[in-house]
């Protein structure tokens, strides 16, 4: 399979603190990949490096080819590389189908695209992607009515919309109802599968991870402790270690 | 009382609401002659509460300076009709155009320069540019400094120069609201609340936030520039300060009309502004030099006891109602 | 206007005069921009009302001299008078906007600034008013830089009530506890600070600074019914060039603008000088909002 992220020693220091030191980690086309780590090992800076929110201070990110370390959050995510926030964002005073609407690849045009009127095949394809986090019923709610867990899902909705290769998700699970976090798995495998979209995902649910990446990278302190298959990061004992000694 | 009424107006379909009205204000200056320069006013200040309210409301970014594209225009004009020599009505055709274009090459380029600032900042920013380009239009010699600038004299008979200008504005008011009407029904609509919610975010979805709000700021600043134009032919004289860029009226009129009337929405600026000039026409002429510390009142009122407007009111009241029947 | 400016660098002396007297001008400008910061970082609010409470200060002060009062006793009695008025205007209409929206609390200020620049003009007069405190003006440099003794003794009062007020907010009790609001609102509440009357507190201090600025404004200046606004742009550009809490860039970010404008005011024609003021607002806004874009942006 071909690399579709490519980070190559990525450092971002925030004053004397070093958050991310010389990280690297490799993402195949389709394939779902975790980052784990302690709180504060710096996973969130490594998405925020990696998706243009600020400069980094040394090495690169290669996406689908190319180097994109030197681009702003915007042309980042047109070139399909979208992420979802920890604390998640949508916007609360539009409905969940206007915040899907907005979210579409076609959004991403130029001024005079957006003045053509709605499209109807986007609507149908927000509607289904709705569905598919189970939030049809609520489509014409507003956005900031929902619960926690429900402006995740719909966040999570409007990162599909905008079709993005590869898709970044800050803890999927967090703030989710126990009970509803199978059925969340089965949606990021789906969504994997049947959309084609490559993940990233941050998870501190170990269960959850597990089972869903193919491919674990562990970071501590700002930098992988750990790398390679599920089973051969549940069993090193520097992972171990940095969570018991996190903890 | 008032829930039946509404109920009907909500029932009654747009197009029904937009005919009626057109034809009342056709006729008005027919049935009411004695006031159509209020009513072309009116008008004004229709076209002042929307575009407003295309950045304060839409887009989220509050402009106190938004007088200055009004005063661009003014001058334009009245610099196209004393210089060229033509005509008076193709003077003033040419003069409204270039009120238009330049009011849009100054939207674009203020745009460039001040709509990455957010929030109070940005708020701050354009009350200080509407300010300084008043400060300097009254120094500039070529168009009369202090002194402001004349208009030419309208060439028909008695009366016809109040209705014909009344037409016209009447005419910018109504194509405004139709470019709005159908601005907000497509993606760039969207893409405005979006940016408005959560600018951070509508970036990080690949929105083109910077070119999207430069063009909403110049639609704004095009009609603002076509008012000027015809409104300084209306009142047949320009001061710098006290019309052109007039913080301290227009500019503030403004705002308070679009958030009367509720922000945010197509209707509510519209409604804003007629029931603010309406309720300034009855009682200013009684205040007796009391006008402007009773402006700042109803601004201080407005803000702190009404700051969702007439719309944001009956939208409470509906869902209050839905939820006592529910 | 090039002349002018040639005038400046041809004669030392002479553009010494001019920077001397925008310093000495800027002393009021830091005094008002050290208000405007407190209620800033205390109540959060942007207070576009600020010049106007300097102007109404100075009318305060201009009515106590014109009725025997010495020119000792204008500024505290303008002081204490603006204090009142803070306080009043604290529990009619700021304690509603404090937690809201800023859009909310600037279009508020702003709502007040018309109404007391209004009622100023009508009780008032809409004439340029200056007190004449007789105490003339002293030379250097063989006369050909002249200050005025009150401009000179207007900046020492300056700098003493800024003074005094940092001194106040240090060590003081209440001082403490307005300082712990500025950091945390809800732990101060919790830990049994009235945060109402803080800010009842805080807006009436910052009403006091605006009564010392206006009273030497008016002595060693002029004033009138519309140079309050003028005077709110200059205390946001001063807080926001400074950085709020910056006791000390106030006084220099306030000082050099005093300085810039009365040279700008010499080369462009005094007619221009408030448009360069407001003018250099927004240019300091484009180049820190520029500045700040650029940390966006990375390596290439």
């Amino acid at each position: 399979m071909t690399l579709l992220l490519d980070v190559r020693d990525v450092t971002k220091r925030y004053g004397g603190v070093v958050a991310n030191d010389a990280v690297s980690l490799q993402v195949r086309e389709g394939e779902i990949a975790g980052l784990i780590g302690p709180n504060g090992s710096g996973k969130t800076t490594l998405f925020g490096a990696i998706t243009g929110a600020y400069p980094v201070d040394g090495g690169d990110v290669i996406f689908n080819g190319a180097s994109i370390s030197h681009l702003r959050v915007g042309p980042i995510v047109r070139q399909g590389l979208a992420r979802t926030y920890q604390q998640t964002r949508i916007y609360g005073e539009m409905t969940c189908m206007e915040n899907m609407q907005i979210s579409s690849r076609a959004s991403q045009g130029n001024v005079m695209s957006l003045l053509r009127l709605k499209a109807r095949g986007a609507q149908t394809r927000a509607e289904d992607l709705l569905s598919f986090v189970g939030l049809h019923e609520k489509r014409f709610e507003y956005g900031g009515r929902l619960s926690f867990g429900q402006q995740k899902l719909l966040e999570f909705a409007m990162a599909l919309m905008s079709e993005p290769k590869l898709l970044l998700l800050d803890e999927p699970t967090a703030g989710i109802n126990p009970t509803l976090i199978n059925g969340l798995i089965d949606r990021l495998q789906r969504a994997n599968k049947e959309l084609g979209v490559t993940l990233l995902v941050i998870e501190h649910n170990m269960r959850v991870i597990m089972n869903l990446a193919e491919h674990i990278t562990c970071l501590a302190h700002g930098r992988v402790l750990a790398s390679g298959t599920p089973d051969e990061v549940r069993n090193d004992p520097r992972v171990l270690d940095a969570y018991l000694g996190a903890q | 009382m008032i829930d039946p009424v509404l109920d009907r107006l909500r029932k009654t379909p747009e197009w029904l609401v937009l005919v009626v009205l057109g034809l009342v204000s056709l006729a008005a200056p027919f049935i009411m002659p004695g006031l159509v320069t209020q009513l072309a006013f009116l008008w004004l200040m229709v076209v002042f509460a929307q575009t407003w309210d295309v950045l304060g409301g839409q887009l989220g970014y509050n402009s106190f300076g938004n007088v200055i594209f009004f005063g661009i225009g003014c001058y334009a004009t009245a610099v196209m009709q004393r210089d060229s020599g033509l005509p008076y009505f193709d003077a003033l055709t040419l003069g409204l155009l270039l009120s238009a274009l330049l009011a849009l090459v100054a939207a674009l380029v203020f745009g460039a320069a001040l709509l990455g600032i957010r929030g109070h900042y940005f708020a701050i920013a354009t009350l200080g540019l509407g300010i300084a380009a008043g400060e300097l239009a009254a120094g500039w010699d070529y168009i009369g400094a202090g002194s402001g600038m004349s208009l030419p004299l309208f060439p028909g008979e008695l009366g016809s120069r109040e209705l014909f200008f009344y037409f016209v504005m009447l005419a910018i008011a109504a194509v405004c609201f139709l470019t709005l009407r159908w601005l907000y029904g497509t993606r760039f609509g969207l893409a405005m609340n979006a940016i408005r919610d959560d600018e951070d975010k509508a970036e990080a979805m690949g929105l083109h936030t910077t070119a999207i709000k430069t063009v909403a700021w110049a639609i704004s600043a095009v009609f603002l520039g076509l008012a000027g134009g015809v409104a300084g032919n209306m009142l047949g004289f320009i001061d710098p300060r006290d019309v052109a860029f007039s913080g301290a009226t227009f500019g503030v009129w403004m705002v308070l009309m679009a958030i009367l009337g509720g922000k945010g929405t197509l209707w509510g600026p519209v409604i804003g502004a007629i029931v603010f000039h309406i309720t300034k026409e009855l009682f200013w002429t009684y205040l007796l030099g009391w006008q402007r510390v009773a402006l700042g009142v109803l601004i201080v009122l407005i803000v702190l006891f009404f700051p969702q407007g007439i719309m944001g009111w009956l939208a409470d009241r509906r869902r209050a109602r839905a939820g006592g029947a529910a | 206007m090039v002349d002018n400016f040639l005038l400046l660098v041809q004669n030392p002396n002479f553009a010494l005069d001019v920077v001397l007297n925008g310093l000495l001008a800027g002393a009021i400008f830091a005094l008002a921009a050290y208000g405007m910061s407190l209620v800033w970082g205390v109540l959060n609010i942007v207070n576009i009302v600020q010049g106007e409470l300097v102007v109404l200060g100075g009318y305060i002060a201009y009515a106590a001299l014109s009725h025997g009062v010495p020119a000792y006793a204008a500024l505290p009695v303008s002081a204490l008078a603006m204090f009142a008025i803070g306080w009043g205007l604290y529990y009619t209409v700021i304690f509603r906007v404090v937690d809201k929206d800023l859009f909310i609390s600037i279009l508020a200020t702003f709502g007040l600034s018309i109404v007391i620049q209004q009622l100023t003009n009508t009780i008032f007069g809409s004439d340029v008013r200056s007190f004449d405190t007789g105490l003339g003006s002293f030379y250097m440099l063989d006369g050909a830089v002249t200050v005025a003794w009150i401009k000179v003794i207007a900046f020492v009062l300056a700098m003493v009530s800024g003074g005094v007020l940092w001194l106040f907010l240090r060590h003081a009790r209440l001082g403490q506890a307005i300082r712990a609001t500025a950091q945390n609102p809800r732990a101060a509440h919790i830990l049994g600070i009235n945060t109402d009357r803080v800010y009842a507190m805080t807006y009436g201090l910052n009403g006091a600074l605006c009564g010392a600025a206006g009273s030497l404004a008016v002595m060693a200046w002029t004033i009138h019914p519309y140079i309050g606004l003028p005077y709110t742009v200059r205390s946001f550009m001063i807080v926001v060039v400074a950085g709020l809490g910056n006791v000390g860039g106030v006084v220099v970010a306030g000082l050099s603008l005093g300085a810039l404008e009365n040279v700008a005011g010499f080369v462009l024609g005094a007619e221009y000088q408030i448009a360069f003021v407001f003018t250099l607002m927004v240019l300091i806004l484009v180049w820190r909002n520029w500045r700040a874009a650029r940390r966006r942006t990375y390596l290439s």
